[in-house]
């Protein structure tokens, strides 16, 4: 058998998705029109599932700030901050990063996936610990591969459980990185941040939180779930991300401790690999400055969150979590999944679908993430295209072998 | 290396609500292929696991555990730390 032939049976599951005329993991975006609407299939589309969460992709401040340093300083930095040198604007991003969140230390990375991969590796190595939520993004499980220490999952959001797998871990708890997230990406549920820093503090563990999806939406500040429940002092590092309240990509960690900013030197994800362009660290710190400068886009976000929140409540979904951007309403079997997202598409309403093995506990999800650039007549399309679908709920379509299917990509 | 019949016998019990109708447990049947887990049952069945025995498993080490025999060894390791 070649190195190929395994990517057969994944082309086998591919065909059959085809069969049904769709393939919701390979959509093809003709036209971007706004933060909430684009061109799929030749028809103008609502997106409810991008994560553009303060809606600033086409912020005008954002793109003169992109042009300007794409003019004056190109393309790209064309290597590593470490070989080539960091440009002036990538210490300027920085320090704007670590002043947003009151602490001394912050350092870019050039994605999101790469600072949990850089920040994790650097922290947690041979002879450490990793308890990390079984509910984790995948950029954190490869994070903690990455550095080659002893990784344990606990129970999602189980306090109990983790304060059972310290204890077992005896003094190994005091060289144990416990990471969670500050909301969970695909049913948008929170961490119970105080009673996890408190147990923290107990076994003198080091925590790490990820805020990929809770920076710009929580918090009195858009700090995240950190600032929301206070425990910004208490917590070793945040994690985050520039690709989705921010509009642009890119990752960043920051922190208290004073040995922060030697993981430039060790952490392989920042070191060998090229830095961010130029034009993007632009936009990244204009859209940050608007964060700041414009807290009626979290109202705005949050009442778009309850508006569809309670319509598709009302509508006759269950829905995975409490009231937030991500509203992930759960479907009981993989084919009416398919069925209805596609049915939404057709009415053009583009969701994430989401299916095991990506979704915590086996669900089915058709999962919408909420902007504040949606308007109230967006959302009310988005609830009366899943009204109109909800009689689907019963039925099971047969064109497609529930076993089959997996995220082709 | 001999398999811990105490362990043994308690990895049966805990395995015995994850078998088909006469399916009988041996030290070489493997978990994943044999008993037809997916990862959701992998995940409940190492659950029960730890707390009865109250430890964790490493993920680092699951993909070597394939049989009950490598799971005994594989606890026995851990109840000795």
């Amino acid at each position: 058998m070649s190195l190929f032939e395994k990517f057969h049976r994944i082309q086998e599951i591919r065909q059959e998705l085809l069969k049904t005329g769709v393939n919701p993991f390979h959509v093809t975006v003709e036209k971007v029109i706004s933060p909430t609407e684009a061109m799929i299939n030749g028809q103008p589309t609502i997106l409810v599932g991008t994560n553009n969460y303060l809606g600033l992709t086409f912020h005008p401040d954002c793109i003169k700030a992109g042009q300007k340093a794409l003019a004056q300083e190109g393309t790209g930095t064309t290597g590593s901050r470490m070989a080539n040198g960091s440009f002036l604007s990538h210490f300027e991003l920085e320090k704007a990063i670590a002043d947003f969140y009151e602490l001394p230390h912050a350092i870019v990375f050039s994605t999101g996936y790469q600072a949990n991969l850089g920040i994790l590796s650097a922290l947690a190595g041979a002879g450490d610990v990793i308890l990390l939520d079984g509910d984790s993004h995948a950029s954190i499980y490869d994070g903690c591969r990455l550095g080659g220490a002893e990784i344990i999952r606990f129970k999602h959001n189980d306090v109990i459980d983790l304060e059972k797998r310290l204890r077992r871990l005896g003094e190994q708890s005091l060289k144990t990185l416990i990471v969670v997230e500050g909301i969970y990406s695909m049913l948008g549920d929170r961490a119970p941040l105080a009673e996890i820093v408190a147990v923290k503090k107990q076994f003198g563990a080091t925590l790490v939180v990820d805020e990929a999806h809770s920076l710009g939406v929580l918090g009195p500040n858009g700090r995240g779930l950190v600032e929301e429940v206070g425990v910004e002092k208490e917590v070793d590092c945040i994690v985050g991300t520039f690709s989705k309240s921010l509009g642009s990509t890119g990752g960043f960690a920051v922190s208290h401790h004073p040995e922060f900013e030697l993981i430039r030197y060790t952490s392989r994800p920042y070191i060998f690999t090229a830095s961010s362009c130029p034009s993007v660290v632009a936009t990244t710190k204009a859209a940050l400055h608007i964060i700041q400068t414009h807290p009626q886009l979290r109202e705005k976000l949050w009442d778009n969150a309850n508006q569809l929140y309670e319509g598709l409540q009302k509508a006759g979904y269950l829905l995975g979590a409490e009231v937030g951007p991500i509203i992930a309403a759960m479907i009981p079997t993989k084919e009416i999944a398919l069925s209805m997202w596609q049915g939404l598409l057709e009415q053009g309403i583009y969701v994430n679908l989401m299916i095991p093995p990506a979704t915590p506990n086996g669900e089915c999800l058709l999962r919408c993430s909420v902007s504040a650039a949606h308007t109230p007549k967006q959302i009310d399309r988005v609830i009366q295209g899943f009204s109109a679908l909800h009689s689907s709920l019963g039925k099971h379509p047969e064109s497609l072998e529930s076993q089959t299917m997996q995220p082709l990509h | 290396m001999a398999t811990n019949p105490e362990i043994l016998s308690q990895i049966f019990d805990i395995l015995k609500p994850f078998t088909k109708e006469g399916q009988r447990l041996r030290e070489e049947t493997k978990l994943v292929a044999e008993l037809g887990l997916d990862s959701l049952q992998v995940m409940q069945v190492l659950l029960k696991i730890e707390d009865h025995f109250d430890i964790s498993i490493p993920l680092n080490n699951l993909p070597t555990i394939q049989t009950v025999q490598e799971l005994v060894h594989e606890i026995e390791t851990l109840v000795k730390v």
